[in-house]
């Protein structure tokens, strides 16, 4: 096993090998890590912005590496947007755009699609709905009238309804079965409420899923996604001039049928007291907990230096939330934390997946961090967050789908158009005065919610132990509001 | 199983399911390189791809649990998670600090038959990840005290508990692995490692395994993006030519794996529903056959209109889900098919309704246009393949994928080709062949029942 014990037939060769690159034999200077060299310049491909004959925008981007072609069809309505006693319309709603649309019934498309050798998508998230087309260029003429058609002129059919109805009540079962899903989802009902929008699944609940009828999701694809509202955003192989045709052709017919404007979510009220909420799973072996209250919505003024403070704290592996607890304590697997930004204020949150008999050592040392965290920070960390958001930005951009996406996020959140050119200059104005105050002003740990789905038994006596808060059991279903 | 977040399956090679026929999607599949070796047997890959300045480094080790030995189940991917913690010249915690400080991300992840490490990174910083790439393979046990060990070794555990104990189903992988291969067959144990061996690991194993596995001659490097070629070849020279070259690695030499009945059992975990596995042993990857089972999984259960979706999820919706797939790997490989039951409905008649299913194809071929669906999809997946260059499965990690396997680093087209000549009736001939009804794995998971 000795490395001195090299065959001789090897050494040999290796001398011949050895003479030919001839460097090999320098030993290079190890005692400080090589320098580097002047940070390389992203320059992105324009975005070239058109509008077809009724009003609807397309954004283009050509990127010839690969035969592909992004399309994105990108609908400025969500989950926010639905209504009262309707939680989870805007993404059955989506769902449903390709289970039978135009002419072909849901498997012609899937068939077609697939034969096409297509990726075809439909989502939605709280701000926004999407259908998505990934397609080899060569075949895109014969992939857009079928993406119209799901995005323009869905049928939502009774039996598929009934078909994803059962299906997403199925998955908000098993839901409840994994801690990694109960937790986050009892972290946001507590932090929100039943009432806000953002304190409910995606999906809504068991309630608001029965009552769904066809008129329902004809009715919001009718008032919600209306040109007006909608962008294409077309990324990869294509030619401006060769490509808006076929945009026309397909989308340029799609004319408004008085829709409805949107009203945005309201601004949830903060939390004003600690609390804790454990959720019980018996015999867990991790307890899986999120800490944190009402974030920031995505056009706070603070972005870049919430991006550069929650770097430092729970954004990257060397962040002090992951070092704590896992590289110096082990008691986890890996610790993070995240401000979801959202049209309104989405929640922030510190998180982790804690050994049972750790739940009450992980917890004292997340709110030793979530307080260090106001105190000033030094220049060296303040250095490597931000070098780590501005230099690894250009990685962002490497495929089709990427800039599509970093589009999508543009339109909806109404990004100044030079806003990716100016990404790095302004990570790299943030100060460490500034990381402070906004540390001082959205991480106030004794105002936040702690959440555990864990096992009760095993965690209730030490966690209340630690006097974070008055601590009560939520049951699974108050998390996923029945 | 991986350092942080993605979790890795046992696939080496993960060949995506699925792509050509309308208007023909062609376009060179080709990916240029330049390769050579150093005189420590390290074999180098360089490929420059200028779309974005970043550069990925990506290294493979040809060591994985199926070069462990008994009672150190799991010791692979242990030893994976030390090589971030510092070498003889990069001090504990610099690894990570110094790479993030210059933009780059890095993760590592290990499998049945290897380890691999990326670092991805801004083009300017590239001689820093070649420093630190080279400082561990040259230099790690200079730096490696035995608390070290004990430290990675809970944050294994909390791996393994994230991701199997405390999973749904997510006992059931292990379970199967010892179902199908033989006692003392390296693929019958987990990757992740059984938690009393991963308690008996100790600071002498870390040695020995270091100088047995982790020399440059058992090991293959690949620098792709915004790089110059020459340039980086001697950066190369540079940094890596003084590592010391180690003994040769005997090649792991499994007991014969055969499936000779039905191995049937039931387990319980805290689910909420019923779910079914099916696994047989099928050809390692890359001969004949395995190609063929990528496809059949793509008939099963590759979208709306496959057999398996369609019959069960689609029409008559007695599953939440079914999946199947050839999960790929050096010294074999299985196939597959997993189905979780509606709420009321049962794995029993889910595996009458995909037995029924399988029979059928065993008497007819498919339809012409289900195999070509499935081809044009495999395509299309060849080219997102060629998008981005770092991370797991970029292309860097392929290059390396590719010459761990034996074909050389671009055997893209090759690769394809492999699925563009599949008929229906070689499609029938590998589910006749490789998926019996008499010879396989049969694991239930049933709810607990409620305390």
């Amino acid at each position: 096993m000795s490395r001195l014990r090299v065959p001789t037939a090897i050494a040999v060769l290796a001398i011949v090998i050895a003479g030919a690159t001839g460097l090999a034999q320098q030993k290079p200077d190890r005692s400080k890590p090589p320098a580097i060299g002047p940070a390389p310049q992203l320059t992105l491909p324009p975005i070239q912005k058109r509008t077809l004959s009724n009003g609807l925008s397309v954004w283009i981007v050509e990127a010839h590496k690969v035969p592909l072609v992004q399309v994105n069809f990108l609908v400025q309505a969500g989950s926010a947007d639905d209504p009262a006693g309707k939680f989870g319309i805007a993404s059955l709603t989506a769902a449903m755009l390709d289970e039978g649309a135009g002419t072909r019934s849901a498997l012609q498309i899937a068939d077609e699609v697939d034969f096409l050798g297509a990726n075809l998508s439909t989502t939605s998230s709280f701000d926004a709905s999407a259908v998505r087309l990934n397609v080899p260029s060569a075949r895109l003429a014969a992939a857009l009238p079928i993406m119209a058609d799901v995005a323009l002129r869905p049928m939502f059919p009774q039996a598929e309804l009934d078909r994803l109805r059962q299906e997403r009540l199925t998955t908000l079962l098993q839901a409840r079965d994994d801690a990694t899903q109960v937790a986050p989802m009892a972290f946001a009902r507590t932090v929100f409420g039943g009432t806000h929008r953002y304190g409910t699944s995606a999906l809504g609940t068991t309630v608001t899923l029965k009552a769904f009828t066809t008129s329902d999701l004809r009715s919001f694809h009718a008032s919600m996604y209306q040109p007006s509202a909608a962008t294409l955003v077309v990324v990869g192989d294509v030619q401006v001039n060769t490509v808006l045709p076929l945009l026309e052709k397909y989308f340029g017919g799609w004319r408004t049928v008085g829709g409805t404007a949107r009203t945005p979510v309201a601004l949830a009220p903060q939390l004003t007291q600690a609390q804790v909420a454990i959720v019980d799973m018996p015999g867990a072996e991790q307890s899986q907990v999120r800490i944190g209250w009402v974030g920031v919505p995505r056009s706070t003024p603070d972005y870049f230096t919430l991006q550069v403070l929650n770097t430092i704290l729970g954004g990257s592996f060397t962040s002090r939330l992951n070092q704590n607890l896992r590289e110096k304590n082990q008691f986890t697997y890996g610790a993070s934390s995240r401000f979801d930004m959202r049209l309104s204020a989405g929640p922030f949150f510190a998180g982790a997946g804690i050994q049972t008999d750790k739940t009450t050592d992980a917890l004292r040392e997340f709110f030793n961090e979530l307080n260090a965290i106001t105190k000033p920070v030094s220049a060296e960390e303040l250095t490597k967050a931000k070098n780590y958001l501005a230099l690894g930005f250009p990685s962002e951009f490497e495929t089709i789908g990427d800039l599509a996406s970093h589009l999508e996020e543009m339109i909806v959140y109404k990004l100044p158009d030079n806003f990716f050119d100016r990404y790095i200059a302004n990570i790299q104005a943030v100060t460490a005065e500034a990381v402070q105050k906004a540390a001082a002003t959205y991480i106030q740990p004794g105002r936040f919610a702690v959440v555990i789905a864990g096992d009760r038994k095993a965690i209730e006596a030490g966690v209340g132990g630690l006097k974070l808060g008055p601590v009560r059991v939520l049951t699974v279903e108050e998390a996923f509001g029945s | 199983m991986s350092r942080r977040l993605a979790i890795l399956a046992l696939v080496i090679l993960t060949i995506p399911m699925r792509a050509q026929s309308p208007a023909p999607a062609t376009a060179p599949l080709q990916v240029p390189f330049r390769q050579f070796q150093l005189a420590n047997g390290l074999n180098v890959v360089l490929h420059q791809d200028k779309t974005v300045p970043v550069a990925a480094v990506n290294v493979w080790y040809h060591v994985g649990s199926a070069n462990e030995k008994t009672g150190r189940t799991g010791f692979a991917h242990l030893f994976e998670h030390l090589m971030f913690e510092g070498s003889k010249n990069v001090p504990e915690g610099q690894f990570d600090l110094l790479l993030e400080s210059a933009g780059a991300t890095n993760n590592g992840s290990t499998s049945n038959d290897r380890t691999n490490y990326f670092i991805d990174l801004p083009s300017n910083a590239l001689e820093l990840a070649l420093f630190l790439e080279s400082d561990r393979m040259a230099f790690l046990l200079d730096a490696m005290p035995p608390e070290q060990v004990n430290s990675q070794r809970d944050v294994v555990k909390n791996e393994r508990r994230q991701s199997y104990e405390n999973q749904p189903y997510g006992m059931a992988s292990i379970e199967i692995d010892k179902m199908l291969w033989p006692p003392g067959h390296p693929y019958s144990w987990p990757v992740i490692g059984y938690m009393e061996d991963l308690t008996a690991a100790s600071h002498a194993d870390v040695q020995e395994f270091f100088k047995r596995y982790y020399a440059p001659n058992n090991a293959s490097l690949v620098v792709a993006g915004d790089i110059d070629l020459d340039k980086t070849q001697a950066m190369v020279e540079k940094w890596f030519g003084e590592v010391r070259r180690g003994a040769t690695v005997e090649p792991v030499a499994p007991p014969a794996a055969i499936l000779t009945q039905v191995k049937r059992q039931t387990i319980t975990d805290q689910v909420s529903l019923q779910r079914l596995y099916l696994a047989w042993l099928t050809p390692r990857f890359y001969a004949p056959g395995d190609a063929t089972l990528d496809v059949v999984a793509a008939i099963l259960t590759g979208g709306k209109n496959s057999r398996l979706y369609k019959r069960l999820v689609y029409d008559e919706q007695m599953a939440q889900d079914v999946s199947a797939f050839q999960s790929s790997a050096a010294l074999g490989s299985s196939f597959q098919i997993v189905a979780t039951a509606r709420r009321g409905r049962t794995v029993e008649e889910m595996q009458k309704a995909i037995d029924e299913e399988i029979e059928k194809l065993r008497r007819t071929p498919p339809e012409p246009r289900e195999v070509q669906r499935a081809i044009n999809q495999v395509e299309a997946a060849f080219y997102r393949r060629m998008e981005r260059v770092g991370g797991f499965g970029g292309k860097a990690d392929q290059l390396n994928s590719y010459y761990f396997a034996g074909g050389g680093p671009d055997f893209f087209a090759e690769d394809l080709a492999r699925y563009r000549s599949l008929t229906p009736a070689d499609v029938q001939a590998a589910i006749f062949q490789w998926l019996p009804r008499d010879r396989r794995v049969e694991l239930v998971v049933l709810p607990e029942e409620k305390k």
